[in-house]
């Protein structure tokens, strides 16, 4: 496989108990790639996820992260390799107990040598970032659906990963936001330069944002199509895909 | 860490390896330059940020041809020099630092319109006070709520008017019942073997042994064993309740009865009182059998009374009341574990501390009902001598 794949995985196959939920998965995610995970509902997007994160251990196959391979080693191993990886989770996942500021200090005081102060005026520039300054001191419960999203992704970026992962980034937002969300995720791609793995069913987003994608089909329980979105749109000639990718023919397609 | 100052003024500072070095630029300009050199990684940035002299001569610039790398601890170091620069009254140029920098300067500038998020403004102490007080009267009116309308539903029960399913009942019963026979009859077997031996000390002064049977026979029934399996049950089923319930408002299922027009105090509340108020007299004989045999094993073994002596003194100083009276406890103990555990359940806050803390009080609530309860219910018998 090519050189610089930060993701590789070799004929996956996820089952839950006996039901299997996806079989023969190959791809590979590219450096700086946008890699969108697509599919219907219950096809096992969020599934393959956690598989990638390390938080399920595949049935069968592998999952290398830079030739590493997740489940060979020990479990220290596997922290060291999540360390770098950021997640943001479909409903935020933010520690209730803690104030914004404190979910996005805890990594920083866990994992580098930044002093207090160093770590509080971090702390501030992460929020500030996703659009929250000023918010550090509130609890999760005290913000919107929205905001609880735009401050987990503030503690996704809270150690600089070079591997960024979103489980409906847009889920739950109102058109507005989530494009700006969406705008968000595009910003700080092209700034921190991380590769970006999205799980997502929304049209809009898979367009805006995805460089590379792969169609998980729910029926024959595998990559059905893989490539650019809007190259997909143009070239795919699987049924499945299409009516996902226009809708089932009632989306405006992107020009 | 050095700090050289070379003839013409240059600062340079080293650590590691991410540098900076502020130079006047190309002699004779005067308009100064900030190089920033090298790896700027959390690893090896800057610790205690040296004094850099600024002068106000011209647009100060920026010099990131050297710049190999960085992460999050450049964005701190250039957030604190532009703040330096801003209180001195300085002008810079951003233009010549790397795009993404730039981009996420920019980005940390932009802020959210301020009517998002509702702010909880700090209070002074006289302002906690009544907001304290606030509480309490808004607890206190919640808490009649629930036992108004607990007692509403109970007698539309007996009208035959509630919609609860039979289902749930018998499920409920079987969780608060059968599963809770292993630990109660441990706990009933302990009480009374240490009854028997603590009571014993005082009663072999007077040669009295054989009243241990007596004793055995009035505390394991009318007090012990009913308060045991009560605690025991706010501690199992009570907490149960609350962190059951309390999780389902934290996912909005009790709002979806409600919109439904299925009243959670029904569907949820009532099957769990019925069941923990039905099943503990129940649960309470058991103790009772298992605290009299211990007891009496004691009596056997250590204080060699016979089987008979044993049970012909237990017949004749214990009243059908002592009992009864224990039972009846125990069915106090019931309504009141449930009633706590359901409460806590239902006014839990939205968030994982939120049902924690539902569970917690649970348990704390119904051990201060069940001593209070106990308090009444003895007082009240012994002056009326039941």
């Amino acid at each position: 496989m090519s050189e610089n794949a930060v993701i590789e995985v070799r004929n996956l196959t996820m089952k839950y108990g006996h039901r299997v939920i996806q079989q023969d998965l190959t791809f590979s995610i590219h450096k700086g790639d946008v890699f969108i995970i697509m599919g219907g509902s219950g096809c096992g997007k969020s599934t393959l996820l956690r598989h990638l994160l390390g938080l399920n251990k595949p049935a069968k196959g592998k999952i290398l992260f830079q030739g590493e391979d997740l489940w060979q080693k020990g479990p220290s191993a596997r922290d060291l390799i999540m360390r770098r990886v950021g997640v943001l989770y479909q409903r935020g996942g933010l520690w209730s107990s803690m104030t914004l500021a404190e979910n996005i200090a805890l990594p920083l005081r866990e994992y580098t040598r930044y002093t207090r102060r160093e770590i509080s005026e971090l702390c501030e520039l992460k929020l500030s970032l996703v659009g929250l300054a000023g918010f550090g001191n509130y609890y999760p419960a005290q913000i919107s659906g929205g905001m609880q999203k735009r401050a987990g992704l503030a503690r996704a970026i809270a150690l600089d990963p070079e591997l960024l992962f979103f489980d409906e980034p847009s889920a739950g937002l109102d058109p507005v936001t989530a494009k700006r969300m969406d705008d968000l995720i595009l910003q700080l791609q092209a700034s921190l330069g991380a590769t970006l793995v999205v799980v997502t069913h929304e049209l809009a987003s898979i367009f805006a944002i995805g460089s590379n994608a792969v169609f998980l089909d729910s029926q024959r329980r595998t990559i059905t199509a893989a490539g650019p979105p809007k190259t997909l749109l143009a070239t795919c000639t699987d049924q499945v895909v299409l009516q996902f990718l226009t809708r089932d023919g009632s989306a405006q397609l992107p020009a | 860490m050095k700090n050289h100052t070379t003839g013409f003024r240059e600062q340079i500072i080293v650590a590691d390896k991410a540098i900076l070095r502020l130079t006047d630029g190309q002699e004779g300009t005067q308009v100064p330059v900030l190089h920033l050199q090298g790896l700027w990684r959390e690893e090896n940035c800057l610790k205690n940020l040296p004094e850099l002299q600024l002068s106000a001569a011209g647009k100060l610039s920026f010099d990131c041809r050297q710049l190999a790398d960085w992460d999050s601890s450049l964005l701190l170091f250039l957030r604190w020099f532009l703040r330096r620069l801003e209180e001195k009254g300085l002008q810079w140029d951003e233009s010549s630092l790397p795009a993404g920098v730039q981009r996420l300067l920019q980005l940390s500038h932009t802020s959210l319109p301020p009517d998002e998020g509702n702010l909880v403004e700090d209070r002074n102490f006289v302002q906690s006070i009544g907001e304290w007080c606030w509480d309490i009267i808004r607890i206190s009116h919640n808490i009649l709520a629930f036992t108004g309308e607990l007692t509403l539903t109970a007698l539309k029960m007996f009208l035959g008017r509630t919609r609860f399913q039979v289902r749930d009942v018998i499920q409920q019963l079987a969780i608060a019942g059968p599963s809770a026979l292993a630990i109660i009859s441990l706990i009933g077997f302990l009480m009374g073997v240490i009854l028997a031996f603590i009571g014993a000390i005082p009663l072999k002064w007077f040669n009295g042994e054989i009243y241990v049977a007596s004793l055995i026979g009035i505390g394991i029934l009318r007090l012990m064993a009913p308060v045991m399996v009560g605690v025991v049950m706010a501690g199992r089923t009570g907490a149960a309740y609350a962190a059951e319930l309390g999780t389902m408002q934290t996912n909005e299922e009790i709002d979806a009865y409600v919109t439904m027009g299925i009243p959670p105090m029904e569907f949820l509340v009532l099957p769990r009182c019925l069941a923990l108020t039905l099943m503990l007299p129940f649960l309470c004989l058991f103790a009772n059998l298992m605290g009299i045999a211990g007891g009496m094993l004691v009596g056997i073994y250590y204080l060699n009374l016979t089987f008979l002596e044993f049970y012909q003194q237990l017949i004749r100083t214990t009243k059908v009341a002592d009992l009864t009276v224990g039972l009846f406890t125990c069915l106090v103990f019931g309504v009141l574990v449930s009633a706590c555990g359901c409460y806590q359940g239902l006014y839990c806050s939205r968030s994982a501390e939120g049902v924690g803390k539902a569970a917690t009080e649970a348990v704390v609530n119904s051990i201060v009902c069940i001593v209070l309860a106990t308090a009444v219910i003895t007082i009240v018998t012994v002056i009326v001598k039941i």
